[in-house]
Parts: structure tokens; C-alpha cells; sequence
């Protein structure tokens, strides 16, 4: 077992509250997984991700637990993090483009980068070198400034940065939310090399869009107002969901093939709950067309298959 | 019907707001003090009204005497009228001018823009304390309102580089070009569309303006460049320091200048922080 | 109906305005009435500035755009204004499109201040509402709200509403629902393809090759400013001819099957090449062929609708090589 979460709960602090983005969130991620967190905008995807490796103010962690191969992580502490961060858990971040500080050539941030987790810069250049070519990044990048890589090249360069120390556990936050079809193809399967090569050992792939995980996620998660609506293997999740949520969302989106005259497409009416005040029950009962009385009562996210679990009354 | 109503709901919030009411408050007491406080007192600001010299407050004289026997609170009342005057007219003139120059270079880009920029940058790298120090060394008649004017010329240039890239961002949004797919000519698309989104903006350049100019004329008047003639809060501190107030302990010379410049420049700060909240309706909700 | 003949934008870029930038290259296609027309291409092949150059937001370096045979270029004051009511735009960023400061509806304030200043309040009040609901808004849930308190749907239902206010027979949809959440995003694409029967054109911009195929008829292909290949959508889909085409078809993500082991795509970046084909860096098949290189390839009919610009694609010709080798 790789990734542990138990009862994960992170909220937000506002003048008006605290919104409440993850609550309550159990699941693992096995060795070698490539895992595809998905869901709505706002369903707390982001923020779980970046409460296991940056849980930074207005982010407030309120309970749960995290492990990771079976070493507790302090996800509350920044400091105490530090031993674990880029080290053994390591994240893409959404503007990769622009995570490179523009006065540094390459080499040089590679190599402040590393000593200030206090890595051997000298010993890793090797490797460093090795997963240029990985990427078919020329080793010159080195020597250049980032305001001279092209979109792509950064977006490498970065990959390649954030898995340098072979980290146990690396987050792709929405990476391939910006970039044409034929870049986000070409991202996405550069990803997979990297976990084939062992350069990381499991994944986390956030994202808005299922298609492209189905392209390259062993499981998927889906997220659906700050709580876990359903994970299981990705054949499962795309050919049968058993969430309400999951079905709903799978059979909305238009495929290359489906006209609007010959098959119309319909979206979920209603919009999700605010997390300022959650309402009790199933956060999803509003939009719901097969809600019942159970639903009143929040459901148990429980594994009615292997490895499949799903947090909704029709199914437990 | 709908006009009212807004500026109703601008009022509603800006009456509920606590950082507004205090910053108004502080400003506007101030403000009473520059017009009434004259009434309070017989003296003129360098009278020699008491014979014993430098005396701590009392009931005759509320902030005490000078150590050449002058009311401080006759100066006092008498430098806030300066101080205010050349907050406005020195704050309003840099104000107005980097608003306009801003403007003109961010909607129109262009050769327009590099020129106004240009301009621009040569005169916020031009040391403005040097400036005034040469200016007002030789002048041969300083006075409160010449002084303004001089604050007023130098202290644009930042201002104007940022109405300058507020506008641009403002001009690029896509809400702009929507009005001009509604047909609206240039003029009201700039003055309903584009400028609305800046008041809250320009009254924050003004204030800070406004600021900027009293604590500069502080500066001047402290060093001993002010007016020839009248007094202002950085006078008093002038002469305090100069008569060695600090080392006797004549506190009550040198701290209502101080406090009031303190006062009235972070009271504007406070003022624009709660108009931001009131006139954005997304900090507002908060 | 709205057409494009020959039309390019060119600016000017570097120091002293030294170099041109080819946004757009001759590009030539019809809406008819009534139809969706998808423009699809990846960023910067200029499908936006077509967007743009329509709404008459900026302006047309060559080639004409007419609208029912009037030159677009040539209207000024009244006769833009009318123009203004017969085409209207609709942008990616719905947040963006609306003044921040302001409630959302005050978009149909200003259309009625400009254009029906004589319809009185309740009749127009009727006339939103009713749009609202052909848009499946409830009027009552959104008026009187600031943007921010409403979706970035119910945003973008709010500005078709506002075409529909203005009875527009063309409508630019600039990438409308790529911002928007999944369960909303089809209901929007549907309310635009049943704006068809009422008779309404839609020129639908996208890189998203499934969003296309769903709501237009035809397609037009772009890369780096120039027609790839147009047509009808089943054609262009079914069938897809143009090197370019292809390799945008197999990045696409399905659900129905997973992507094939191809060569890389992101080999090979722009090149700089002035007299071949737009596309002759990235493209697996031009080496084989000098000409590629040499002459930029017409757009041709190698089936009935169907045009593509490729000397492989089956018949290909040298229509601009004899020219550029002068």
C-alpha cells in the first residue's frame, strides 16, 4: 500500500465560515497505481490534493490521517513536511508554465532546488541528464533561461524536475487543462513513462476531464461536493458506474460519433450544494433522480466489489 | 428607476462599514478641528503669549507653549489647514495628472503609450526630494500652495503607471468588447464601462496621493524648506527638533504634529480599505 | 448568410513593426442559414481572430467578409449598429463578459438602451423573461444577481438570452462552454443546436474535436491560419484526409476506445518555412514529397463537400508552386 487516507477533513477559513472542501475522504492509492481524481469544479479534487503535500492558510486541516508506505505523514505541519516534500511526495502544479523563477537559468534552479532539500546536486546530475533525454529535452536547456523553452518544453522540464527524487507519491494537479489534444496527449503518456520507468511509484491525476484518464488511469475517484462519490478500476467507473453521480456524468459527455439529432446528450440539472453549510444526508439528493428516505442520512463511502466503492444507499 | 436604487445599496454598505466609518470619522474630526479650531483661540500662530517659555499643556494653554512662549495649539489648529491644503491640491494634482496620462497611454497603446510611458519613467527615476530641495531653494517666494503645485508634479509618475495597466487589463476584458457588439461608441463605453470599474481605484490613487503629499510637504518643512510664511505641522516639528525639544522632554511640542500626520494619513488608509469593500461587491459578501 | 472570401490578418510584429505575423491566411468558407459551422483548430490557429474579425472587433488585413452580400468592413454608425443586431459573439470566459461591478442583467438594460430605447418596461420586461426561459433560465433565480453569485452556465445562457433579444441570425460561439463544468456544459451545447430551428446560424469555435462533431454540419480545419480541410463533419470525421486532421483525430480522448501506440506528436515544432505547406514541419508523410516544401498546397474537392489542402491527400496539386518558385 502506497497512499493511506483516512478520514481525511480539510476546510477552508473565510470571514464567513468555514467551507468545508474535503470532508471526510478514505481511500488508498496502491504501488505503482495511477489514480484519476475527477469531479465539478469546487467538489474539493484541489484541495485534497494539495492537503497532502501543501496545506497551506486559508486551508485549515481538521482531522484524519495520512500515510505513506507506511510512514505517517504531518500534513498539518509545513515545517515538518519539508522532510517529505519533493522528496518523497512531489506535485505538478496547474500553471507549470509559470512555476520557474524567470531570472534563473535552468541548471542553476535545478541545483539551488536540490541543495535546499539537501541533495547532492553533483551525485543527481547524471540522472538528471538521463531523464532529459527521457523526455527529449536536449541537455542544453540547462544552460538557458525558461523565458526560452517553448509551452511544451516548461511543461517538461517541470515533469522532470518534480520526479527527480523519485518520489513515492506525484500529483499531476489539471495539467493538461490548458493544452491542445495533441499536447495533452503527448503530457499524459509521458506521464505513464515515468511511473513504467519507476522514476515515481504511484500517481494522482487530478482532473476535469474523464476522457483522458480513461486513456491512462488504472482507477478513477470521483469527487462530488467535498466527499467521495465512487473509486473503482477505470473500466468499472467508465462502463458501469454505480453511482447516481457517476452515471449522470459519464453519459453527459458528447463523443466523437454522437450527434445532438440522432442521440441528445442531457447534463445533471441543479448545481452542487455550498460547502458553507452543507446540507445533511447525501450531499448529491437534490439532484438526485433515484433519492429516497435513506438519503437523509449521509451515505457510508463502502466497497460493494473489489476495489469498487461507492457512497450511495441504493448500493450498500 | 434603477439609478437611485444603486446608489442606495452603495450607501447601505458603506454606512455598515466599520473601516469606513473610523477612517471617515478620524478624517472628518480633523477636518472640524482646521475650520472651528481657530474660534477656540484668541492667539495668532507666533504670538509670544506666554513669557515663561516651553510650558506642558494646561487649562489656558490646551497643548502647552513653545519654548518661546507660542500656543502650540494655535499653531497646531493653523498647520492642519496647510497640511489639508496641500493634501488636496498636491494629492489632487498628481492624482489628476498620472489619471490622465494612464489613461490616455492604456486605451489608446500605440505610439501614444510609448511616448506617455517614456515620459513616465523619466521622471519617477528623477530623485524627487533633490528636485524640491533645488526648486525651493531658489525660489524666492515659497508659499504653501506653490509647494503643492511642486508635490503635485513629481509625485504622478506611479500613479500613471498604474491606471496605465489597469486600464489595459480593463480594455482587454472581454465585457468591453461585448459593449461594443451592443453598439455603444467609444466615449460611453469608456466612461459607463471602463471608468466605473476604476472609481474605487482612482479614490485609492487619491488617497494615497493625498498621504503621500502631506507626509512630502512633512518631509520639506522638517528639513526647513517649507512656506516662508505660515506654519504647518512639518514647520512645528522643524522648530521642535531645531529647539532641541526632544532632548528637553518638550513632548507637547512635537507630538500633535507628529500624531496628527500619523493620524490623518493612516485614517486615509483605513477610509480606503472600506471603500474597497464597498464598492466590491465580491469582498463585500465576505 | 455570412462568407469568407480570401480573408487574412496580418500583424505586425518585433521592433519598428519589422515582421509580419500570419494570424490568419486566406481562408475562405460560407454559413449558410441555419446551419453550425464548427471552426476547429488547435491555439493560435487563429480561429478566434476569425471569431473576432466577424464581430468586426478588429479589422480584416485582406479578403472580404460579407454578410448577405454586404461588405462588413465598409458599415459605419447606423449601419454597424444594424449589423450588430443581426450578428452577435459570445466568449470563452463568462466571468470575463461581464462587468464585475455591475448585476448581470444589466446586459439586457444596455441592449434596450441602445437599440429598442422605445419599447416600454413591461413589455420588455416580458420580452427577458421570455427569452430567459427559452434558455431554460428561471427569471425569478436570476435577475438581480452580481456574476458572481450565478454559474458559469447560467452566465453563458444569459448572453444567448441576450442574442435572442436582439433577434440575431448569427451567432460567433468563441469557445463558450470549454470553462464550463461537465454536467452543465451539454446542456448549453444543446440550447445552441436547438437555436437552429428558429433559424439562427452558429459559427461554434473549438478545439475540442467532439463537441464539434456533436452540434455542426460542417467543419473547418485550421492550422496556423490556413484551411486544412472543410467540409461536411461526418466526412471530415469519418474520413479524415489532411496528415493534420488525422493526428488531431487520434489525440482525441474517447471513451469508446484507447489511443493508439503512435509516433509522438509533439515532434517537430513550427517552422519557419515561407513558401511550403503551413503544416510541412509537423507532418509524417511530407518528406517523402520535395514539393511539400516547395509550393503551399490549394484546397481542393476530392469529394463531394469535402476540401482538403495536401498534395497526398489522393489528387493533390501544385496550385501556388509555380508562383512561389519565381
Amino acid at each position: 500500500m502506497s497512499l493511506q487516507v483516512e478520514n481525511l477533513k480539510v476546510y477552508y477559513q473565510t470571514l464567513g465560515g468555514d467551507v468545508k472542501a474535503l470532508d471526510g475522504a478514505t481511500f488508498s492509492v496502491a504501488d505503482g497505481e495511477i489514480m484519476g481524481l475527477a469531479g465539478e469544479s469546487g467538489c474539493g479534487k484541489t484541495t485534497l490534493g494539495h492537503s497532502l503535500i501543501r496545506l497551506t492558510p486559508p486551508m485549515r486541516f481538521i482531522e484524519g490521517r495520512v500515510t505513506l508506505d507506511g510512514k505517517e505523514l504531518p500534513v498539518w505541519d509545513m515545517e515538518e513536511m519539508n522532510v517529505f516534500r519533493f522528496k518523497k511526495i512531489s506535485i505538478i502544479p496547474q500553471y507549470a508554465m509559470n512555476a520557474m523563477n524567470p531570472t534563473r537559468k535552468i541548471g542553476k534552479m535545478t541545483a539551488e532546488l536540490l541543495e535546499s532539500r539537501r541533495v547532492n546536486a553533483q551525485a543527481t546530475w547524471p540522472e538528471l541528464k538521463r531523464r532529459l533525454d527521457l523526455v527529449e529535452l536536449s541537455h542544453d536547456v540547462l544552460n538557458m533561461y525558461p523565458i526560452e523553452l517553448s509551452g511544451g518544453m516548461k511543461q517538461r522540464m517541470v515533469m522532470v524536475l518534480s520526479t527527480l527524487l523519485d518520489p513515492s507519491l506525484l500529483i499531476a494537479d489539471e495539467i493538461t487543462s490548458a493544452l491542445d489534444v495533441s499536447s495533452q496527449k503527448a503530457v499524459v503518456e509521458m506521464l505513464v513513462e515515468f511511473r513504467n520507468q519507476r522514476c515515481c511509484n504511484s500517481v494522482i491525476v487530478i482532473t476535469h476531464d474523464i476522457s483522458i484518464l480513461y486513456q491512462i488511469a488504472d482507477s478513477i475517484m470521483i469527487m462530488y461536493a467535498g466527499q467521495l462519490a465512487e473509486k473503482a478500476p477505470t473500466e468499472t467507473i467508465i462502463h458501469a458506474p454505480r453511482h447516481p453521480y457517476t452515471q449522470l456524468l459519464i453519459s453527459s459527455l458528447p463523443e466523437i460519433g454522437v450527434k445532438h439529432d440522432e442521440k441528445r446528450l442531457s447534463g445533471i440539472p441543479g448545481r452542487p450544494p455550498l460547502l458553507l453549510d452543507p446540507p445533511a444526508g447525501c450531499r448529491f439528493r437534490e439532484r438526485c433522480p433515484v433519492a429516497f428516505d435513506a438519503c437523509l442520512e449521509p451515505p457510508p463511502f463502502t466497497e460493494v466489489a473489489s476495489d469498487h466503492f461507492v457512497a450511495c444507499w441504493k448500493e450498500a | 428607476m434603477t439609478e437611485p436604487k444603486k446608489k442606495n445599496e452603495f450607501l447601505y454598505f458603506a454606512l455598515r462599514n466599520n473601516k469606513l466609518r473610523i477612517g471617515l470619522t478620524v478624517v472628518f474630526f480633523f477636518l472640524v478641528l482646521t475650520f472651528v479650531g481657530p474660534q477656540f483661540t484668541d492667539y495668532t500662530p507666533y504670538a509670544y503669549v506666554n513669557p515663561m517659555g516651553a510650558q506642558p499643556p494646561s487649562s489656558e494653554h490646551w497643548f502647552g507653549t513653545t519654548m518661546f512662549g507660542q500656543d502650540v495649539f494655535t499653531q497646531f489648529v493653523f498647520g492642519l489647514q496647510a497640511t489639508f491644503l496641500v493634501g488636496i491640491v498636491g494629492g489632487g494634482l498628481g492624482t489628476l495628472i498620472g489619471v490622465v496620462v494612464g489613461f490616455v497611454a492604456g486605451y489608446r497603446g500605440g505610439i501614444v503609450d510609448e511616448i506617455l510611458s517614456t515620459i513616465t519613467n523619466i521622471v519617477l527615476v528623477i530623485p524627487t526630494l533633490a528636485i524640491l530641495l533645488i526648486i525651493a531653494a531658489y525660489l524666492e517666494v515659497r508659499g504653501v500652495f506653490t509647494e503643492s503645485i511642486f508635490i503635485g508634479c513629481t509625485a504622478w509618475p506611479w500613479t500613471a503607471r498604474a491606471v496605465r495597466a489597469q486600464t489595459f487589463s480593463l480594455r482587454s476584458r472581454e465585457f468591453v468588447d461585448l459593449a461594443r457588439l451592443s453598439g455603444m461608441n467609444t466615449w460611453k463605453i469608456i466612461f459607463q464601462e471602463v471608468a466605473p470599474n476604476m472609481m474605487s481605484y482612482l479614490l485609492l490613487v487619491f488617497i494615497l496621493q493625498f498621504g503621500g503629499a502631506i507626509l512630502n510637504a512633512a518631509t520639506l518643512d522638517f528639513i526647513g524648506l517649507g512656506p516662508m510664511e505660515g506654519i504647518s505641522l512639518g514647520m512645528m516639528m522643524q522648530y521642535a527638533v531645531l529647539w532641541g525639544a526632544l532632548h528637553l522632554g518638550h513632548w507637547w511640542w512635537f507630538v500633535p504634529p507628529g500624531a496628527a500626520i500619523m493620524a490623518i494619513v493612516g485614517a486615509l488608509y483605513v477610509t480606503n480599505v472600506g471603500l474597497d469593500e464597498v464598492f466590491n461587491p465580491k469582498l463585500r459578501e465576505m | 448568410m455570412l462568407s469568407l472570401d480570401g480573408v487574412s490578418k496580418v500583424y505586425q510584429v518585433g521592433t519598428f513593426g519589422g515582421k509580419e505575423l500570419h494570424a490568419v491566411s486566406d481562408v475562405s468558407f460560407d454559413v449558410t442559414d441555419g446551419a453550425v459551422v464548427s471552426l476547429i483548430g488547435e491555439s493560435g490557429s487563429g480561429k478566434s481572430t476569425i471569431g473576432k474579425m466577424i464581430l468586426r472587433l478588429i479589422s480584416i488585413s485582406a479578403g472580404t467578409i460579407l454578410s448577405d452580400g454586404v461588405d462588413i468592413s465598409t458599415l459605419q454608425g447606423r449601419a454597424l449598429k444594424e449589423y450588430y443586431r443581426n450578428v452577435q459573439g459570445v466568449f470563452q470566459d463568462p466571468f470575463s463578459s461581464y462587468n464585475p461591478i455591475f448585476k448581470a442583467d444589466r446586459v439586457f438594460k444596455t441592449i434596450r438602451e441602445e437599440f429598442f430605447p422605445q419599447v416600454p418596461g413591461s413589455e420588455w420586461n416580458n420580452r427577458v423573461e421570455g427569452a430567459l426561459q427559452v434558455v431554460g433560465l428561471n427569471p425569478a433565480h436570476v435577475l438581480d444577481k452580481f456574476p458572481h453569485q450565478l454559474s458559469g452556465g447560467q452566465l453563458q445562457r444569459f448572453l444567448i438570452a441576450r442574442a435572442l433579444l436582439l433577434d440575431v441570425r448569427f451567432l460567433v460561439a468563441d469557445e463558450i462552454i470549454s470553462m464550463l463544468d461537465a454536467s452543465t456544459r451539454i446542456d448549453v451545447l444543446n440550447l445552441l443546436a436547438d437555436l437552429k430551428s428558429r433559424g439562427l446560424s452558429v459559427l461554434f469555435i473549438t478545439h475540442d474535436l467532439s463537441l464539434g462533431y456533436y452540434i455542426s454540419e460542417r467543419s473547418v480545419i485550421l492550422y496556423r491560419g490556413c484551411v486544412m480541410e472543410m467540409g461536411r463533419t461526418e466526412k471530415i470525421y469519418d474520413r479524415p484526409l489532411h496528415p493534420y486532421t488525422q493526428m488531431l483525430m487520434a489525440s482525441v480522448p474517447r471513451l469508446d476506445r484507447k489511443w493508439e501506440e503512435a509516433a509522438n506528436v509533439m515532434k517537430g515544432q513550427q517552422s519557419d518555412l515561407i513558401s511550403g505547406c503551413v503544416y510541412y514541419a509537423r507532418c509524417p508523410v511530407a518528406a517523402r514529397n520535395g514539393m511539400c516544401s516547395r509550393g503551399r498546397p490549394a484546397l481542393v474537392e476530392v469529394e463531394d463537400d469535402h476540401f482538403v489542402a495536401c498534395f497526398h491527400a489522393g489528387i493533390g496539386t501544385m496550385a501556388t508552386a509555380r508562383s512561389s518558385e519565381r
